[in-house]
């Protein structure tokens, strides 16, 4: 009797469960690790949609790309989120992806109206220092100084690659030059994001490659002012975070109502204390304080996303050939 | 009885001419000079080396395809007679049972084997604890539990004084009485040989003669074995 | 003719565990170029990689093996407190994840470490890491304690019993190098060679961290860069062969310059020297010893102190990282035993067919070239391989941690085959009479004989193993899965969220298990009396 009962537990709750539709969403991974926004926005939207959220986490923005061509039609993602505007032309590329059908105000930048990604935040690239030296106030000026920096690879790191394309907006044909000028200036070119900022932590550098709003988590989350980031008058070069539904999806309604919900403020209002970027929808509530001290570029400079693939390819025999001498 | 018929044994590209028989309960020495072939002859017969022609019989049956295992022999080396690892009852064990799973005859057995040639307060040691003499005394009581019924002796005992050497050696003839085994025993000494051999093999030039009573050819030796002698 | 009824040592199971490596790497190479589309192949740069690949990799193996030679000889002959703990606490660089040594070694070498601290006192500045200088100072501080392990189990395969006879026979220490040490190390240093520097062949971080810019693109940065930003598989597939390629053709120099005759047979005496007189040779022992202990102990130091004050306060998440972590090493490592005692194994059947010792090695060296397939084939291309096959059957999140095991198995293959074949060889050689005599062939055998005397060998592999996967950043991080991720991911989501203290303590956290596994392995091997 006792295993009966045991028996029809557990087989009401498979049940259950089979009703329950699941949304895959594939992300990066820091996205989804515990300090990121990914248990915070899988609770908020599991209250509303009547669904099991998950997240599966691939690397970065590029990996995730990876992994979804190696994939291809058979892929059990839903919704893919993190690419950014370099990536969204391969993305498209791929006839992976459908319209997301989202209607959106958005206070990205330069506006937005791609039909297939909708973007869930964005922010500038900049050299991030101590407040305890003068920063340069362009590249030439960077390039003239002593002054130490680390940046990342552009093969392995979407800040590298942020670096590339923003010395070569600025500049256009005369990037090569920049890059040869900057290149005393480099102590040296890591993997990732995470190695760069810690050696510039860690005293071997002046100023690392990071985003403007870096200095916020270091006064938000730990009370630190001594953090800056640089203004250059080129402008700045955005990265804009993307999310799209996958055109093969099982879920099209949830994945809809899960892109709806990521431009919502339940959404957005996540964004900037745990990704330290900027939300596309500027929740109602406005920013955390402290996001007011951070430096306003005068210029966005971004690269149209169908330019992106032959720019990049350009800027980095360029920058390999500079840096490799 | 032990017959070589015409056997040719090939060590690297040494070879081994013997043509000859050895009575059952006899103890032999293989007595030549250095390099003649006595431990390629002990070897051959043992299996360690391959038997190119001819024919080795044991009883009348053809041995000299078996491996070293599956022989009647039991063998003691010059030396790496014990495993390092293993104390002396597993050392002995061994000759009863390759995975040592002894029954409780069979522990007896080796126990009262490891009594007849004194070592049974050093049952638990490893052979880094025992003397040399100790050392040969573990294997000889292997050779007993292994119960074969040809023990090939390949100069164990070179390296013990001579009241030691004499003490195995009598043990070897205790051993070979109690159990009716045929021994072969590589020597360079003659008296080990007047010691406990019946007959002795002369091994010269690649060739092994047939064995003759060890007084005879000790008193009166031919040229080879007088050249050897050095007398 | 005389054609054996039973072989001492059967070869078959390890055959089938190196076919199962080759066939894994086979088919993971096999997978990635099935799915290539039309790339733009090889270019210049890709060229420019392979030579500084190439380049790092002699210097750094080099370096690493000639320093371990006299540090390997002072603690051969020397015998002082704390001696055992220092020989475990060589493994300690070895195992530690690159981000993590990197940051060490740069507390103490780096522009805003303690030595350019010190030079600034004196007016001097900073010191200059970043180069290829760097690059080989790293890939020392990793590999100088392994090719000193291996090349003090050299020592340890010379018996107690000839160093007595070098004693007796009154030998002067140029005469022990000469006659017993120097033979010893023809036999070592060419596997030791080989193995550093198929490690540093695929070493990728630590190569462009320290390199200080792109000209230190290595094979395995560039295969990242065909698949991550090119997605072009066909030219990580041709990279990688490459990379098996040069790594092949110095495991096969190596090994053709490495013989397997032994001393002989000792009987596992405790190795006393008589050959280590004092006065300037005990001095210089001591200077060599107390160079490498601070050379290799200030990184570590470092890690400690920046780890220890956020210890106390880490997120739960990261212990249950780490009990994953430790769940995966422990897996990882009876794979690599499962895979290389049978491997070990067929390696020393061929020494035992020819008890004379006459017998040439030849089937070990093709078993360990074997081994040393998984290692340089590129994680990177074995887990994308892996992931191509697994995907349409699994969740590959479901199968994350197994194949992390098995690949983490694979790569620390090399290692364990370099401790446990020589050592398998020299038993086979010293027993196989006896043992043959005994009637002792296949299963018994083993048992009784080849595994008890390889035990410190199986624990010094078994520990590595363990280390080397705990600190493993999991070479298939395609394979995820957010809610178990390993420690050495967690410490990296510490730090891409800025949370760099919390970060330095999980490392140190990755240090201190890794450590322990190694310990207690490494101990459960040496816990019989020889070793």
């Amino acid at each position: 009797m006792k295993y009966l009962a045991f028996a029809a537990g557990v087989l009401g709750a498979t049940a259950i469960s089979a009703e329950t539709p699941e949304l895959t969403v594939y992300t990066y991974d820091s996205f989804v690790s515990d300090w990121g926004p990914g248990p915070a926005v899988e609770a908020a939207f599991e209250q509303t949609c009547g669904c099991d959220l998950r997240f599966v986490g691939a690397g970065d923005g590029a990996a995730l790309l990876a992994r979804l061509r190696l994939e291809g039609a058979r892929t059990e993602a839903d919704v893919v989120l993190g690419l950014d505007t370099n990536l969204t032309a391969a993305a498209r590329a791929t006839g992976l992806f459908a319209p997301h059908g989202v209607a959106a105000d958005l206070d990205v930048p330069g506006g937005w109206s791609d039909p297939d990604f909708l973007p869930f935040d964005w922010g500038y690239f900049a050299f991030v220092h101590g407040t305890d030296i003068t920063a340069p106030a362009n590249f030439r000026a960077l390039a003239d100084s002593d002054l130490r920096i680390i940046i990342q690879d552009p093969r392995s790191s979407t800040p590298g690659l942020g670096l590339l394309m923003w010395v070569k907006t600025a500049y256009g044909d005369t990037a090569p030059e920049i890059w040869q000028g900057l290149a005393d200036n480099i102590v040296t070119v890591t993997k990732g994001w995470s190695e760069a900022y810690g050696l510039f932590l860690e005293g071997e550098a002046d100023m690392v490659l990071s985003y403007t709003t870096s200095p916020a988590y270091h006064l938000i989350a730990e009370g630190d002012d001594t953090k800056a980031a640089a203004l250059f008058d080129e402008g700045h070069y955005m990265q804009i975070e993307v999310a799209g539904k996958v055109a093969g999806t099982d879920r099209p309604e949830l994945a809809e109502a899960f892109l709806a919900f990521m431009i919502s403020d339940a959404f957005q209002s996540i964004i900037p204390t745990t990704n330290w970027m900027y939300p596309a929808a500027t929740p109602e509530a406005g920013l955390p304080e402290g996001f007011d001290t951070l430096i306003q570029p005068g210029k966005a400079l971004i690269v149209a996303p169908q330019d992106a693939p032959a720019v990049r390819d350009a800027a980095l025999a360029e920058w390999l050939t500079a840096l490799s001498r | 009885m032990l017959r070589l018929e015409r056997a040719r044994f090939c060590n690297g590209g040494f070879l081994l001419d013997a043509d000859l028989t050895v009575e059952t309960g006899r103890i032999v020495a293989l007595i030549g000079p250095s390099g003649a072939g006595k431990s390629t002859l002990a070897d051959g017969i043992a299996g360690f080396v391959p038997l190119v022609a001819g024919r080795v019989l044991w009883h009348g049956r053809d041995i000299g395809a078996a491996s070293p295992g599956a022989r009647p022999v039991a063998m003691v080396f010059q030396d790496g007679n014990l495993f390092g690892h293993l104390d002396v009852a597993a050392n002995v064990g061994l000759g009863l049972r390759p995975d040592l799973r002894l029954s409780a005859a069979e522990r007896a057995r080796r126990d009262a084997a490891i009594a007849r040639v004194g070592l049974s307060d050093m049952a638990a040691r490893r052979p880094a604890a025992l003397s040399g003499g100790q050392q040969s005394r573990a294997a000889l009581a292997r050779v007993l539990v292994q119960d074969r019924g040809l023990i090939v002796l390949d100069e164990p005992f070179a390296a013990l004084g001579p009241a030691l050497r004499g003490e195995m050696l009598d043990l070897v003839a205790g051993i070979a009485a109690e159990t009716g085994a045929t021994v072969l025993m590589v020597t360079h000494a003659p008296q080990d040989a007047r010691r406990i051999a019946d007959q002795i093999i002369l091994v010269t030039g690649g060739r092994a003669e047939s064995p003759r009573a060890t007084a005879d050819l000790l008193d009166a030796p031919p040229a080879a074995l007088r050249a050897y002698l050095g007398d | 003719m005389a054609d054996r009824a039973q072989p001492l040592i059967a070869r078959a199971p390890g055959r089938a565990a190196a076919g199962l490596v080759l066939a894994l790497v086979a088919a993971a190479l096999a997978a990635v170029v099935w799915r290539a589309e039309p790339g733009r192949g090889m270019g210049p740069s890709d060229w420019a990689a392979v030579r500084f690949t190439v380049v790092q990799a002699l210097w750094s193996a080099a370096i690493s093996v000639a320093l371990a030679v006299p540090l390997a000889r002072a603690l051969a002959r020397r015998r002082f407190a704390g001696r055992n703990v220092l020989v475990s606490l060589l493994g300690a660089p070895f195992i530690l994840p690159a981000l993590v040594a990197v940051l060490g070694l740069l507390a103490v070498f780096g522009r805003g470490g303690w030595i350019s601290a010190a030079l600034n006192h004196v007016g001097l500045g900073p010191l200059e890491i970043y180069g290829l200088h760097g690059v080989v100072l790293a890939h020392v501080f990793f590999n100088l304690p392994l090719a000193t392990r291996l090349l003090l189990q050299g020592w340890q395969s010379i018996p107690a019993e000839r160093f007595r006879l070098a004693a007796q026979l009154g030998f002067a220490p140029a005469d022990t190098f000469r006659l017993l040490e120097r033979p010893m190390l023809a036999r070592a240093v060419p596997g030791a060679l080989a193995i550093v520097f198929a490690l540093c062949l695929t070493s990728f971080a630590v190569a462009l961290t320290l390199g200080g810019g792109p000209h230190a693109t290595t094979v395995e940065l560039a295969i990242y860069q065909a698949f991550r930003f090119d997605f072009d598989l066909g030219r990580a597939a041709v990279l990688s062969c490459l990379q098996i390629a040069v790594a092949g053709a110095a495991g096969f120099v190596a090994l053709r310059l490495t013989g397997t005759e032994g001393f002989g047979t000792g009987l596992g005496r405790a190795t006393r020297r008589w050959d280590a007189p004092g006065g300037a040779l005990a001095v210089l022992d001591a200077v060599v010893i107390a160079g490498a202990v601070s050379f290799l102990a200030l990184p570590l130091l470092a890690v400690v102190a920046s780890g220890l004050p956020g210890v106390p306060g880490l997120p739960a998440q990261v212990w249950r990282a780490a009990a994953v972590s430790v769940g995966v090493a422990l897996l990882s490592t009876l794979l690599m035993l499962a895979l290389a005692l049978p491997m070990a194994c067929t390696a020393a059947a061929a020494v035992a067919r020819a008890p004379g010792g006459t017998g040439a090695n030849t089937g070990g060296g093709a078993i360990e070239l074997a081994g040393l397939l998984g290692l340089v084939a590129s994680p990177l291309v074995i887990g994308t391989g892996l992931f191509i096959w697994l995907n349409p059957v699994v969740r590959p999140a479901d199968v994350a941690l197994g194949v992390t095991a098995l690949v983490n198995a694979v790569m620390a293959l090399p290692f364990a085959l370099r401790i446990l074949v020589p050592r398998a060889c020299e038993i086979a050689t010293d027993h196989a009479r006896l043992a043959l005599m005994l009637n002792m062939a296949g299963w018994h055998f083993l048992r009784r004989v080849m595994l008890p005397r390889m035990r410190p060998r199986i624990g010094f592999a078994a520990g590595l193993t363990a280390a080397l996967s705990m600190g493993d950043l999991g070479v298939v991080t395609l394979f995820a899965d957010p809610s178990r991720g390993t420690l050495p991911l967690e410490m990296y989501r510490l730090m891409g969220a800025y949370r760099m203290d919390a970060a330095a303590a999980a490392g140190l956290v990755l240090l201190a298990l890794a450590l322990a596994l190694f310990w207690a392995l490494d101990r459960w091997g040496r816990g019989d009396a020889e070793a």
